[in-house]
């Protein structure tokens, strides 16, 4: 076994580097490939649904309204999965300016919740974030069409029909424009005081740790919630980006699939050669009383041997290739166009199978090898 | 005196279709440490001959006895076995492994029974390339020497497991008149030494006339068997 094991290696260390070099830009592919592919669904998912509502809480039925309930608030904040909560009393009105109304959603919230979710202290562009009563932001879309400055005085009709005069503290950027053109954004208290609704909010909107498993959690929140409320979760709204990006991760599975098939029938190739290059120092050993199992060992180990150093290799190439990716291919902004994203359990994966494949595909030599009869080596020299 | 090693009634013959007989009937007994020659024209069945004595080839016909151990009735990994202890082989071609130093080619019977070398077995092998006069290159890659050298540590592989028997198929063949006598010379010297029995082929008959007997061998038959007296 031992003797097996160092033939193995000497055989290796006089063969040339081509297999390993199969090995490795095998894996290199893949890992390359699978890593790029999961960085973009990240960064996709990120973009989507980073910065808004992932499970929202609201009312059952066509009421827009439920009580505002601590005892609610509380246990969601202690909820595990939750990364976020923030209660919000939200309700549509009209800005006046010039004659001209335009149609808008008044959105009250606490901002030190809020921005866990949408991270204003980021997005405003301008201004500040409205701290005291009758303040609000808009945002930068709807302030540059009606040529808005901060400080300007803002008119707004309920939909009771009052009269409320608002001030403009902040422009914010959302980036997304039906957001930008209608949201206005104010605290909790003014949103109660202009709509007449002390002590009621319009919905709950939370983040969770696992976007993929937001549908579970939702479920598991709307157990626990009174029968005049319910959840409503990205993914329920999202399934179009969604089995997109089944799609795209079942063709970045069939791309594997065949990156790893080429590597198998490279390594069951090159060591097949190898077997015929070394059948004279096979047969060499059976003569001298080697045993078949052993001399089959040789070219298992052989494999085992390159599948380790290639896919190691093939591994840090492939990260090697992302960490470039992600540095030099970047959006003008500067950013890059896929951020970084290692998956551990994928690099590691894509290592144990290649190291398989590599011993299996060394069967097929070794089975070759412990047939070889020492004869035909002695006799045609 | 103990027959080491017996063939009785061999016959080989080639081919499924066209059927070539090359050796008839042969019946050979050998002494324990004798030094035989065998002698034949170029295509009698010499080395046919001795890689059945060898287990390397399989005989149509015939029983090879070793040491009293029939081998008809031993399968691939015991006949391994056998060869391993009992039988070392010195061919026309050196055979060394080439990704091998020469101390390692030597030491590589040993390591195939049991694995590891302990440090009798690594004096030994020392004792034995010193004996053929390897000492200075016995770290050298087997392909880093000359083909003399090469056929020397050959035969210093051969003997690394003291085996009963040594085969030799034209030790020589491939070296020049003083390097052949410098071999035969080092054979008689370790026949004398270890009390192994020696089985060589040559078609050189002054070199066969040094062994303690002669066969002949005539399109595959016995045709002389001359015993020198005992010494
Ligand atoms: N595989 C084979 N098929 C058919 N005939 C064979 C085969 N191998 C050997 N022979 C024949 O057997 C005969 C004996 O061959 P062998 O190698 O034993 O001769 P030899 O006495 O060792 O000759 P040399 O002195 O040239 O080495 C030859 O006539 C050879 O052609
Ligand atoms: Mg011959």
């Amino acid at each position: 076994m031992k003797l097996s094991w160092e033939i193995a290696l000497r055989f290796l260390k006089s063969s040339r580097a081509q297999t390993i070099l199969i090995i490795t830009i095998g894996v290199s592919v893949q890992i390359f490939i699978g890593s790029l592919i999961d960085g973009l669904q990240v960064s996709l998912v990120d973009k989507t649904i980073g910065n808004s509502s992932q499970i929202t809480i609201v009312s059952a039925d066509n009421k827009n309204y439920f009580e505002n309930d601590d005892e609610l608030l509380n246990k969601l904040y202690k909820d595990e999965e939750l990364t976020a909560v923030s209660k919000n009393l939200d309700s549509s009105a009209f800005l006046t300016l010039d004659d001209e109304t335009y149609p808008i959603l008044v959105r009250g919230m606490e901002f030190e919740d809020a921005n866990k979710i949408y991270n204003f202290d980021e997005k405003l562009t301008e201004g500040s974030i409205p701290s005291s009563n009758k303040e609000v932001m808009l945002g930068k879309d709807l302030v540059e069409d009606l040529g808005l400055n901060i400080g300007d005085k803002l008119e707004l009709t309920t939909p009771a029909g009052s009269l409320e005069e608002v001030k403009l503290t902040g422009v914010y950027d959302l980036k997304v424009k039906a957001i930008n053109e209608s949201w206005v954004i104010s605290t909790l208290t003014t949103s109660e005081e202009i709509f007449d609704k002390k002590g009621e909010i319009s919905s709950i909107e939370t983040q969770v740790k696992d976007v993929f498993k937001a549908d579970e959690t939702a479920t598991r929140l709307e157990e626990g919630l009174s029968s005049d409320l319910v959840t409503v979760n990205w993914k329920e709204q999202n399934e179009e980006l969604l089995s997109g990006l089944t799609a795209q991760s079942a063709s970045s599975y069939l791309i594997q699939v065949f990156v790893l098939l080429a590597v198998l029938l490279g390594i069951t190739s090159v060591l097949a050669i190898s077997v015929v290059q070394k059948s004279r120092q096979i047969g060499i050993l059976k003569a001298m009383g080697i045993k078949n199992k052993d001399a089959s060992l040789i070219f298992l180990f052989q494999g085992l041997v390159l599948g380790i150093i290639g896919s190691i290799l093939g591994a840090c190439l492939g990260i090697g290739l992302n960490l470039v990716f992600s540095n030099f291919v970047t959006n003008p902004d500067g950013t890059s166009l896929v951020p970084f994203f290692l998956n551990y359990t994928f690099v590691g994966i894509s290592i144990l199978i290649a190291i398989i494949a590599s011993t299996l595909s060394a069967l097929i030599p070794a089975v070759k090898s412990s047939k070889l009869d020492p004869i035909e080596v002695i006799k045609n020299g | 005196m103990d027959d080491i090693l017996k063939l009785k009634g061999i016959d080989k013959i080639y081919g499924d279709k066209v059927k070539t007989q090359v050796l008839f009937n042969v019946d050979l007994n050998f002494e324990k440490s004798s030094f035989n020659s065998i002698i034949g024209a170029s295509g009698s069945g010499k080395s046919t001959l001795m890689n059945i004595m060898g287990t390397l080839d399989k005989p149509t016909n015939g029983d090879v006895i070793i040491g009293g151990t029939n081998t008809i009735s031993l399968n691939r990994d015991e006949m391994a076995e056998l060869r391993n202890e009992t039988i070392g082989f010195i061919f026309q071609f050196h055979y060394l492994l080439p990704e091998f130093s020469v101390l390692e080619n030597v030491l590589m019977p040993y390591r195939i029974k049991h694995g590891r070398v302990d440090k009798e077995t690594m004096e030994r092998a020392k004792y034995l390339i010193d004996m053929v006069e390897l000492t200075k290159v016995k770290n050298n890659l087997s392909t880093d020497i000359s083909g003399g050298q090469q056929q020397r540590a050959a035969i210093a592989r051969a003997l690394i497991n003291n085996p009963d028997i040594i085969l030799a198929d034209e030790p020589t063949g491939n070296l020049d008149s003083e390097t052949t006598d410098t071999v035969y010379k080092l054979l008689r010297e370790i026949n004398d030494e270890f009390k192994s029995t020696f089985i060589v082929i040559t078609h050189d008959k002054k070199v066969a006339e040094k062994g303690d007997r002669i066969i002949e061998i005539t399109d595959g038959k016995i045709s002389t068997d001359i015993r020198k007296y005992v010494r």
